[in-house]
């Protein structure tokens, strides 16, 4: 599942980042995922809930989605993606590498590949709270 | 907001003992050919080899090996790449077969991080890059984020390809990037030493040179041919080269 491997590298840099901030424990973890990369949020949390340790052992996680926009670079066209459109194989070969998005999607308004993926296109980490060390 | 992706890179590569990236100033200089015919000359020695094509936009390694379209990777905590002539495998062409990837600076970048991240290539004597040609996207996110990678160049006997060279050279020494030496490919006047003295001037060593050999278009998609063209004895030289002096 591709999802452990995401799940895998949220735990790394949550790890990491707790102990930048002198964390003795992790509480809670945000997580945003972009609609375009297609992961399922029941999956990345069974993941991180088997895969966590250390100060991550107690953390809650929370999964939030974010609507994927794509822009014309050519005409200028905004609009949403929606995988509803596409066939199997395709929404697949997003999910793995979203940026494969430009060999099968054109701007609705001129047919241009030639887009940008403005927000929502994967995994980000978003919130850390935890308990500090006192000194 | 961060992007976790880069976080598990050093795992991800934890068990590669070489990471090389074979590149080249100029397209067209036979980069692939050379990276393939390595990859595979590696493996017949019995080394385990993983073949990574970055060259996302002009990707070849899978029609110099022959891949079918029907090789997948396998999902298993990430993608396992596939196995092809005993390389492990892996290429973008997985995801888009024959359609163009018309991919700018920050999606180059984002699809390399991504299978970076994602590509469970296990334990690995040599993983064999084939970079894109020049000094753009690819190479800058690969010295930032492979930390041990080492870089064999690849020219032609042309000047303008080494014209470019002597600056992907000077780039890379400015940013402390081991270079393994300088293949001069498709040579065709045996006594010219132009570009061997060329690179010895730039303190580089001068690996060896491939004859233009006009039978290698028939050892596409046929890979148990390649190493009986005039790539063989090099690539068994720079075998010999790789495994001799660990940089």
């Amino acid at each position: 599942m591709h999802e452990w491997a995401l799940a895998e590298s949220i735990l790394v840099s949550a790890q990491q980042i707790a102990e930048q901030e002198h964390l003795v424990s992790v509480s809670e973890v945000t997580i945003r995922v972009g609609e375009l990369q297609q992961v399922e949020p029941p999956i990345l949390r069974f993941a991180l809930k088997q895969m966590r340790q250390g100060l991550l052992l107690g953390a809650k996680f929370r999964i939030l989605k974010a609507k994927t926009t794509l822009k014309c670079r050519v005409c200028g066209a905004t609009w949403l993606y929606s995988a509803k459109k596409l066939d199997k194989a395709t929404a697949e070969a997003i999910h793995f590498v979203p940026e494969v998005a430009h060999s099968y999607i054109k701007c609705p308004k001129c047919g241009s590949p030639d887009f940008e993926i403005v927000n929502g296109r994967g995994v980000w980490l978003e919130d850390i709270k935890g308990v500090k060390r006192s000194d | 907001m961060i992007d976790p992706r880069a976080s598990i890179f050093g795992e991800r590569l934890a068990k590669t003992g070489r990471v090389v990236a074979v590149s080249s100033g100029k397209g067209g200089v036979g980069k692939s050919m050379v990276a393939t015919a390595l990859a595979l000359g590696l493996a017949r020695q019995g080394f385990r080899v993983g073949l990574f094509d970055v060259d996302f936009t002009g990707p070849s390694t899978h029609i110099i090996l022959g891949v079918s379209q029907d090789v997948q990777p396998k999902e298993d905590r990430g993608l396992v790449p596939a196995k092809v002539e005993g390389l492990c495998y892996m290429s973008l062409v997985y995801f888009i077969g024959n359609r163009p990837a018309p991919l700018r600076g920050v999606d180059v970048s984002n699809a390399l991080i991504e299978l970076l991240a994602v590509t469970q290539w296990g334990k690995l004597d040599f993983l064999i890059v084939d970079m894109p040609p020049g000094i753009g996207d690819a190479v800058l996110d690969l010295v930032r984020l492979v930390k041990k990678i080492e870089f064999l160049i690849i020219t032609t006997p042309s000047l303008l390809a080494f014209e470019v060279v002597k600056k992907q050279a000077a780039l890379l020494e400015e940013l402390g990037m081991p270079i393994i030496g300088v293949v001069e490919n498709m040579k065709q006047d045996n006594n010219s030493r132009v570009i061997e003295e060329q690179t010895k001037q730039l303190g580089l060593r001068y690996l060896s040179a491939v004859a233009f050999d006009p039978n290698i278009e028939k050892a596409i998609g046929d890979p148990a041919k390649l190493l009986d063209t005039a790539l063989g004895e090099p690539i068994a030289n720079l075998a010999k080269v790789l495994l001799g002096n660990k940089m």
